[in-house]
């Protein structure tokens, strides 16, 4: 029987959701091309490009058009791009028109379709794409969403912990009892530990099979450096509850207050050495920030640890501020 | 100071910035009395209770609960008190069961004794059948002794009782009190607050705080002669009629 369903819902079924929803949703890559082409001589369409074209199985090949047929076609989404074969001179010029009302995905696309036609010139480059050949985008988004979902789930669920039971007045029972602030707060903080090892183990479990990122890092460095990283959301989040008195406070400040920077200033979406300066400094305080960072070299590019003893010493010194934070505040309350 | 005194309390004062909550209270609660600790809402008399209790550090005064002095010594005191709180006050999602070792076992009991002590509470509240149903699922009035218990599972010298009976039927709230005498003749001190003036009647002596201040203390019989009134009621009516804070 469950007692506690809300917190089983938070605590697993959330997590599980959302990894899900990043790891499928949020796509990057490109998967199938619709593409029509218009050609003004007949015996262009024995031409190389169309056939490279064709024989691509990134490709979806929807025939030849008239010239002015093929914008109509992009606007109504019967296609993502155009191509326009003109002769002159004895040479054929190739146009790409592509449907830009998604930047990110039009960008691929021109580049991925220019990348087809050119591909066979005389001086071959050879471009080798190292660590994620595929270019799956899971494998950028994975490392993100953990750093996001775990600071989440964790902060929100010892946010709520200590909040609920000053609501509940079972918190002032503890206070007139003998035991120690220190011990509340790690008596808080261990079943909440185990509770976020099951949501790792499931969120790796799915990582490494439905979203089918490479087994090729060390398992153990990743389990070490997110058990690392949760019991530092786990603080902030007992933080959290020390400072606020209601459970609406605490869910506000730990699911708002924290998701936005998670998502802007962690790399995850963005990545740090693009945003402005200032935001890069800022985006130092952000935890994520070093746990993406260092899952990313970790899980994608399976280095050995010394290649992160700075994310580890930041974690690391973070952990530790958070966890004496919420001690002296819970102490200094009462 | 005698020893005799469960409760010596000389001055004590708690301010909040230019607030004073409570100001310059003085008395002695003798070892196995119940004392009712009357006054209107906002009187200041959590915060005094919070300072009796050890939580909440006074702005000055001095005193001793159960021979330990509150300006230093209060784990000592966290040790030898119990506390009942007026919300409900054990955990819904546990079972009695769990509720009752988690509080034994914070104040540092025995395996033994806390199997000892649990099925004589069992016993004493007729609750053998509901020692697995969980808190929440039990009727007010059972959560209420159950909580009684608790606070007192390790037979602290006081206990602290902060509106105990608030929202429960006249009946449960008479039952309620019989555990309250049983615990005071064994020698158990009782401090009690209490909206219900008619409860006042059963306390061996009362004090009613008025703004900050007690304005009456002496045994129910005593006050109301003293009053000229035929109940409690009519005393607290007379003694706040002059409240500031409300």
């Amino acid at each position: 029987m469950v007692r506690d369903p809300r917190t089983l819902l938070v605590a697993v079924i959330m997590p599980v959701v959302l990894l899900l929803l990043f790891g499928f949703a949020i796509s990057m890559e490109v998967t199938t091309i619709r593409i029509v082409a218009s050609a003004d001589r007949p015996g262009q369409i024995e031409n190389g490009t169309l056939l490279k074209l064709i024989a691509n199985p990134y490709i979806d090949y929807k025939g030849i058009v008239a010239e002015n047929e093929i914008e109509p076609m992009l606007s109504r989404g019967e296609a993502e791009a155009g191509i326009i074969l003109r002769e002159k001179d004895g040479k054929i010029y190739s146009h790409i028109l592509v449907d830009a009302s998604n930047s990110s995905m039009s960008r691929s696309y021109s580049a991925y379709i220019s990348g087809i036609i050119s591909g066979s010139g005389e001086q071959p480059v050879i471009t080798s794409v190292l660590y994620n050949p595929a270019l799956k985008s899971a494998y950028n988004f994975v490392p993100g969403i953990l750093g996001m979902i775990f600071i989440l789930i964790c902060s929100i669920m010892t946010s709520v912990s200590i909040v609920r039971e000053k609501e509940t007045g079972t918190m002032s029972l503890m206070m007139v009892s003998p035991v120690r602030p220190a011990t509340v707060i790690i008596g808080k903080l261990i079943p909440y530990l185990m509770l976020s090892c099951l949501i790792l183990f499931l969120m790796l479990l799915i990582s490494y099979t439905l979203l089918g990122l490479p087994f090729s890092g060390s398992v153990i460095k990743v389990v070490m450096i997110s058990i690392l990283y949760v019991i530092l959301a786990l603080s902030i989040g007992l933080l959290v509850s020390s400072i606020v008195d209601t459970q609406l406070k605490a869910l506000i400040v730990s699911a708002i207050l924290f998701m936005i920077p998670v998502i802007m200033l962690s790399g995850m979406i963005f990545p740090i050495a693009n945003i402005p300066k200032i935001l890069q400094w800022l985006s130092c305080v952000v935890p994520a920030r070093w746990y993406v960072s260092a899952m990313r070299k970790i899980m994608i590019q399976d280095l050995s640890l010394e290649y992160i003893s700075v994310e580890l010493t930041v974690l690391f010194g973070m952990t530790m501020a958070m966890l004496s934070l919420a001690i002296f505040s819970f102490k200094r309350k009462y | 100071m005698g020893k005799d005194n469960a409760i010596e309390i000389r001055g004590l004062t708690k301010k909040f910035g230019d607030f004073t909550a409570v100001d310059h209270i003085s008395f002695d609660v003798a070892q196995g009395e119940i004392f009712g600790f009357l006054g209107a809402n906002g009187a200041g008399k959590t915060t005094a209770m919070r300072m009796l209790c050890g939580i909440s550090r006074p702005t000055s005064g001095t005193g001793t609960v159960a021979g330990f002095d509150i300006n230093t010594q209060e784990e000592r005191i966290k040790r030898n008190i119990g506390y009942m709180s007026q919300k409900f006050s054990l955990y819904e999602k546990l079972t009695v069961d769990e509720n009752i070792r988690l509080f034994s076992t914070i104040y540092g009991m025995s395996r033994k004794e806390i199997k000892e002590k649990s099925v004589f509470i069992y016993k004493d509240l007729e609750m053998e059948n509901m020692v697995n149903s969980l808190v929440r699922d039990l009727p007010l009035g059972w959560k209420q002794k159950l909580a009684f218990s608790a606070a007192t599972i390790h037979s602290p010298e006081i206990v602290f009782l902060d509106e105990p009976t608030g929202g429960v039927d006249p009946l449960t709230r008479r039952s309620f009190w019989e555990l309250i005498y049983r615990a005071s003749s064994r020698g158990m001190t009782v401090f009690v607050t209490t909206h219900y003036l008619d409860e006042a009647e059963y306390c061996n002596r009362i004090s009613i705080m008025v703004d900050g201040r007690i304005k009456a203390l002496d045994t129910p019989q005593n006050l109301k002669k003293e009053f000229d009134c035929s109940t409690i009621d009519e005393v607290f009516r007379k003694v706040a009629q002059d409240a500031k804070r409300e």
